[in-house]
Parts: C-alpha cells; sequence; structure tokens
C-alpha cells in the first residue's frame, strides 16, 4: 500500500487487493508512528475512520462504489466537521465541535472517503510557515528543522510524508499552492467560486478558496471531481456544469502557447530555484508546446494590494468571535466590552491580531479611500494583466515560490519578509484564477515547485498539462528519507 | 505611513483586543512598517480604474423569501459558554438607576 497514488489504491481496492478497513488501519498506523515528528495532525479520527471505512467495505462488496469510495483523506482543520472538533488552528476555537458539516466535508462523506483526521494549519490561515498556529508549527518531512509553507502546512506535510494520500486545503494568497510546492507534493487553488466555501471558515471571503492536495495531478483530478460544484448555500458559488476532470488527463498539448511572465524570473527569484523551474519548461518543449515571453506589469503592487484587502476582509469576518455563542470566553468578566476584549485578547495570536488591526485601521473613517478603495483598483489592474495575458496564451508557468522552504523561526520576528514568500501566487487570488503547483525538483534536497496558473475554470486543462509532464518526469514520486 | 502609539491604542479599542504597554510598542512598530509597505500602491495612477470587489462578476441569485434553515438552537447551545432557559447568557448589559 505503500507511495501508491489515490488512483492506484482505488485499482486496489475495487480488486480486492485489501479492504478500506485495511488501508486506513495503515495510515492510521503511520499518523501514530511518525506523526510526532511533523505535527501536522491537530485532531486523529479514528473511531470516525475505520466505521467509515467498513462501511466503504460493505458499498465495495455490493457493487455499489464509486472511484473515491474506502480512500482515507485529511481534512484542513478550517472545514467544519459535525461532532468533530474543528479548531481553525486558533485557541479561540479549541473547544470548538461544529454543530454541522462544511459541503466539502459532506461531499467526500457522500464519496465514501474516510476522514483520518483534521491537519494543522497556521491560525485561521493567516500565515506561510505553518509556524502561526496556537498547536505549533508543523515540520517539513523532507528537512524536519524547515517549515512546510503555510497556510494549509498540515495537509502538506501529511501527503508529502504519506500519513494520507489525499488532502484538503485552503488558498487565500497561497495556502495550497506554496507548501505543496516546499513539499514535493501537487495542490490546486481552483477558480473562485468552483468549490463551496459553506463550513469553511472565512478568513478573506473574496479570496478563499478550497481545493486538493495529493501525490499526482491524476490524484487532484479525482479529488476535484468530488469537491468541485454548485453550492445553493453559498452565495458566490458558481452555477456551471462541471467537467470529469480525468477525462481530459491524457489531451495532446503540442502547439501548446506558455507564457513566461517576465516578472516572475527576475530580481527575488533565487537562482538555482529559477534554474528548476526552466528545466521543467524546457520539457514542455519537447512535449511540443510554444514558450512566449509575457508581461504581468502589476504584479509587484499584489502584495500591497493583498495585505490591504485580505486584513479588511478578515477584521470584519473575525469580530464574530465576541466570547458570545461559541469559542472561547475569558473568566469572570465584569462587563460586556471587558468579555469581548478579554475573550479576543486571550483568544487570536498575534499574526491574527496584527491583520485584524491593519484591517481595523484601512476600513476606519478617514482611511477607506487611501487604503481600500486604491487597493481594490490595483486589483482589477491586476486582473486586466492576466487578461491582456491569456489573449495570447494558454497557460502562464513560473515557480510557485521564490525560493525552497525556509528555516522555522528564520521569518518570524518579521512579517514583511514572511509576506513576500507569496509574491507568485497572490495575484492570482486576487484575480480569482485557477493554478496548481507540481513538483519540479529539489534544491539542496529541498523540493521546488512548478506554478501553472490557467484561465477561468480551466482547471480540465491544467491538471491535463500537469499530468503530461508527470508521464515524463519522476519529481512528484520522491518520497522523503525517514517515513 | 507611520503610527503613534495612541493611534495603536484606538485600533486595538474598535477591534476590540487589549493591548498590554509592550505589546503597544511593537505593534507600533509592525503595523506602521506594512503600512508604509502597502504605500507602494501609490506608485500607479488608477484615477480611470474601476474597483474591483469580487474577482467574478455573478449577478446575485435570490432565492424565495422561505424559512429553509432547520431550528438547531439545542444543537447550537451545547457549544455556547453560557446559556440558560434556552438564552445566551452575557454579563450585564444594562446599569442600574
Amino acid at each position: 500500500m505503500h507511495n501508491k497514488t489515490i488512483a492506484e489504491l482505488s485499482a486496489g481496492l475495487a480488486a480486492k487487493e485489501f479492504s478500506s478497513v485495511q488501508l486506513t488501519r495503515y495510515f492510521l498506523e503511520r499518523i501514530k508512528k511518525f506523526d510526532n515528528q511533523l505535527n501536522s495532525f491537530i485532531t486523529v479520527t479514528e473511531d470516525v475512520a475505520l466505521k467509515a471505512a467498513k462501511h466503504a467495505d460493505h458499498l465495495i462488496a455490493e457493487g455499489k462504489a464509486g472511484a473515491l469510495t474506502g480512500i482515507p483523506i485529511a481534512q484542513k482543520d478550517i472545514f467544519c466537521t459535525q461532532g468533530i472538533k474543528t479548531s481553525c488552528g486558533s485557541k479561540i476555537l479549541d473547544n470548538f465541535i461544529s454543530p454541522y458539516n462544511a459541503t466539502s466535508v459532506e461531499q467526500f462523506n457522500q464519496a465514501g472517503c474516510v476522514l483520518l483526521g483534521k491537519t494543522n494549519m497556521d491560525e485561521f490561515a493567516m500565515g506561510s510557515s505553518n509556524e502561526t498556529s496556537f498547536y505549533g508549527p508543523v515540520k517539513n518531512p523532507w528537512n524536519t528543522e524547515y517549515v512546510p509553507g503555510g497556510s494549509s502546512g498540515g495537509s502538506a506535510a501529511a501527503v508529502a510524508a504519506y500519513l494520507a494520500p489525499g488532502a484538503t486545503g485552503t488558498d487565500t494568497g497561497g495556502s495550497i499552492r506554496q507548501p505543496a510546492s516546499l513539499t514535493n507534493t501537487c495542490g490546486l487553488k481552483p477558480t473562485y467560486g468552483r468549490v463551496s466555501r459553506y463550513g469553511m471558515v472565512a478568513f478573506a471571503s473574496s479570496l478563499d478558496q478550497g481545493g486538493p492536495f495529493a501525490r499526482s495531478a491524476e490524484d487532484c483530478a479525482m479529488l476535484l471531481n468530488v469537491m468541485a460544484g454548485f453550492d445553493e448555500k453559498d452565495s458566490t458559488s458558481i452555477d456551471k456544469k462541471v467537467p470529469d476532470y480525468t477525462a481530459t488527463l491524457n489531451d495532446d498539448i503540442s502547439g501548446l502557447r506558455i507564457g513566461l511572465p517576465k516578472e516572475y524570473f527576475g530580481e527575488g527569484l533565487e537562482s538555482e530555484v529559477g534554474k528548476a523551474i526552466e528545466a521543467a519548461i524546457a520539457e514542455y518543449e519537447k512535449l511540443g508546446a510554444k514558450i512566449v515571453e509575457i508581461s504581468l506589469p502589476n504584479t509587484h503592487l499584489s502584495i500591497p494590494a493583498y495585505y490591504v484587502i485580505a486584513p479588511a476582509e478578515c477584521s470584519s469576518n473575525l469580530a464574530r468571535f465576541d466570547g458570545v455563542r461559541y469559542g472561547h470566553r475569558c473568566a469572570n468578566p465584569v462587563d460586556l466590552m471587558d468579555m469581548y476584549k478579554r475573550s479576543r485578547s486571550e483568544g487570536f495570536g498575534s499574526e491574527v491580531k496584527r491583520r485584524i488591526m491593519i484591517g481595523t485601521y484601512a476600513l476606519s473613517a478617514g482611511y477607506y479611500d487611501a487604503y481600500y478603495l486604491k487597493a481594490q483598483k490595483i486589483r482589477g489592474l491586476i486582473s486586466n494583466d492576466f487578461k491582456d495575458a491569456f489573449a495570447k496564451v494558454d497557460i502562464i508557468m513560473g515557480p510557485t515560490a521564490p525560493s525552497p522552504a525556509f528555516k522555522i523561526g528564520e521569518k518570524t520576528d518579521d512579517p514583511i519578509s514572511m509576506y513576500l514568500s507569496d509574491i507568485y501566487t497572490i495575484a492570482v487570488n486576487l484575480a480569482g484564477l485557477p493554478a496548481l503547483s507540481i513538483p519540479a525538483g529539489f534544491v539542496k534536497n529541498l523540493p521546488v515547485g512548478l506554478q501553472l496558473i490557467g484561465n477561468y475554470f480551466e482547471e480540465g486543462r491544467i491538471l491535463n498539462i500537469a499530468h503530461r509532464y508527470q508521464q515524463v518526469s519522476d519529481w512528484h514520486k520522491h518520497l522523503p528519507k525517514g517515513f | 505611513m507611520s503610527l503613534t502609539a495612541e493611534d495603536v491604542k484606538k485600533i486595538a479599542h474598535l477591534a476590540r483586543l487589549n493591548m498590554s504597554e509592550n505589546d503597544v510598542t511593537t505593534f507600533t512598530k509592525q503595523l506602521s512598517n506594512i503600512l508604509n509597505f502597502v504605500e507602494q500602491m501609490n506608485q500607479v495612477d488608477t484615477a480611470n480604474v474601476q474597483a474591483v470587489s469580487h474577482s467574478i462578476v455573478e449577478n446575485q441569485r435570490l432565492r424565495n423569501d422561505e424559512i429553509t434553515e432547520p431550528n438547531q438552537r439545542e444543537a447550537f447551545q451545547k457549544i455556547a459558554p453560557q446559556v440558560e432557559a434556552g438564552l445566551y447568557l452575557v454579563p450585564k448589559v444594562i446599569e442600574e438607576s
């Protein structure tokens, strides 16, 4: 069962080489054995998992199984799971047992998947290193002195170390793609509105999007088949037909026009990372693709605009944590104001407080036009950059992150240097586009990710282009030593 | 943009956060740095650019004005910090005269 993709495990279950209960026990054992080195799970749901696995085995025996029936997966602890702690990496939700399921959780349950547990993450998904979690940092399985990226660092590390064959994440400014890049996994951020946000704890509602982590583009396609689709419960969900993302994986890519934005290969990019990306692109040329140099001239403004828009939305979304209806309440409040202030101050960590305060300031009287409105206009410029680019090319490629993983503690005292690690991912969220990070080599034994950015709702095409590369490369098959 | 300690205390109050004097010092520096950083936005003229609040412009869907949510008061109150007789309890709000 070791080091098999979801597609291979699915075939193994169908051929009765092993049962879902055996497979589930296998991953639960691996979590027990290795997760003390990684801290990738906040909650392991052994009983729930074994019960779901037994049910899946019945379905398989009765011939009622779908492609994912009996496959164990992990959910980022941002997705509400009924009857199971949903902490969002925060002390303020440490006692929160969700009374309902997120749509993404419901979808995986319906598909017959087995929930192994809830993965660690930066607090409220605010971070690029998984160091802001109330439950402690996640370690990168490629070198446990290094960060796995964030905010979906637990899901990335769990898939990288094969503690789960697949997992969910959320991506507001790179939180799926950047950790995928730093851990040698595949991580897809779908088009905004493609995957339901219902029951996904909100950080920045106009940017947040859920998506899958797995070992291959093919596995991402299988997981996206479950997650994508219209949801009446999410007012920003888009009512558009969902294709079978696995059906087009092998489509021909000769004549493909790949755009390389010059801004993604300039100052700030570590040269060894650049070389790995160029080698991957050279493989695409061998497959018949054509390279076109393009420009996304407002890239440098994406981080400034993001650090107004995302905090503004976060300050408003996190106003709900007030100690009244759920979550942490301080002891012996003297009055209502004392209760709000102490519950929130005790419950939130520093990065969350910083962002709430930046957002509060940017939205306050007298500053709205200078910050929030200005940032929204920059957002318009960034969207137009991509629109112009997609008039000339079919897909945009570049590095996912400017450097491989950095050391735990290296950037914690300098928020801005941490923010800059998302330079190649943030503009995609501002524009609402889909993008995927896939393994593309190693620099000093640390993984490098290639980012593929597609036009709106072109997830199928992105996965097809990534799959063709994975047919002629084996970076995605490398596993970290010791796991 | 440089914030003063007083600005930070005011923002903290608006955001309903307590700050120790130590926190105020740290946050004054960090928040000022972040605001200076985001002011790079002023390098470009956006006078004729349309502000974008959502990346994908779809008409807001409307639904019929019907009650569709099941009543889950008990489930919701089970996880509340303090309830009594089906009500959420908070510290006294109205002052005695």
